[in-house]
């Protein structure tokens, strides 16, 4: 169980790789109703929008950051907020790496604030985000 | 700085798109779970939805020759803007509560702010939209604010 008490400022959150298969990237683009070719058709991705490769979608992998925040709290903590932004594109085939740390405690609220991260392989930080999530 | 946005496209600032009613689904929830590759048990039994479930709920549902040729659908919140390029978005959201199987929702998209800056290579246009969704009865679900920046 994570506890308030137990969480020290500047403490990692455990870190996780996706790397997103063509399927995949098919069932996000389904579920959310996303018809953008650049995700799918990768003759109009490359030749006519002149992408390296068929684009990950933005919010998928906002999603896969937001991950790093309710898989550490469990059923520990609620989600108060959370923010992305996309820097740089990502490409099928490429492997992200999704983590964070704790940036701050507020002993009043029980609140702990932690900023995210969204890795290529490069280290290059292409999503950075941050979350606030409320301890009882 | 010369002004880029004109009284007429500043005057679309507080437009708000049509109100959308969603019934959320339990098998929306466990698509939306298994294609972002969930681990945890209550979002893959979609007994609650991940944090960016709601995005879905944007798109609008159009037959295939009403979308532009890129495959997106025409964004009527936004003005046309002396600015094309769009180079980076941003999604900030406060939540109240989750999202349940079963939640009726009423989502409501606003043009909230349009604002230009100079940049270090020419002007930049800014772009908030907000997305408040709230139950059919009234109480607060969660509220994001998206940001789009134009070159």
């Amino acid at each position: 169980m994570l506890r308030y008490e137990d969480i020290t400022v500047g403490q990692a959150l455990p870190a996780r790789d996706h790397t997103a298969s063509i399927v995949q990237l098919f069932m996000y683009n389904a579920a959310i109703w996303n018809p953008h070719r650049i995700h799918f058709d990768h003759a109009y991705a490359t030749e006519e929008e002149g992408y390296p490769a068929i684009v990950l979608d933005g919010p998928l992998q906002g999603d896969w950051i937001g991950q790093v925040v309710t898989d550490w709290i469990g059923e520990d903590a609620s989600l108060v907020s959370f923010g992305y932004a996309n820097r740089r594109a990502a490409y099928l085939g490429e492997t992200m790496t999704a983590g964070g740390q704790v940036e701050e405690k507020n002993d009043d609220t029980r609140e702990v604030k932690v900023s995210l991260f969204l890795k290529n392989a490069e280290g290059e930080v292409t999503i950075p985000g941050h979350a606030v999530v409320r301890f009882p | 700085m010369p002004e880029l946005l004109t009284p007429e496209i500043k005057a679309r600032i507080g437009d708000a798109n049509p109100t959308i009613h969603v019934e959320v689904t339990r098998r929306d929830i466990q698509k939306y779970a298994v294609s972002t590759g969930q681990t945890a048990r209550k979002y893959l039994d979609g007994d609650e939805a991940p944090p960016l479930f709601h995005f879905g709920y944007s798109m609008d549902i159009l037959p295939p020759e009403k979308l532009r040729k890129d495959g997106i659908a025409e964004d009527k919140l936004i003005p046309p803007l002396p600015l094309k390029r769009v180079m980076a978005g941003s999604s900030d959201t406060v939540y109240h509560r989750p999202i349940r199987p079963g939640d009726k929702l009423a989502i409501t998209r606003r043009l909230k702010d349009l604002y230009e800056k100079e940049g270090k290579s020419g002007p930049l246009i800014f772009v908030v939209t907000e997305v408040v969704v709230e139950t059919e009865d009234g109480e607060p679900v969660l509220n994001e604010t998206t940001s789009l920046i134009a070159r």
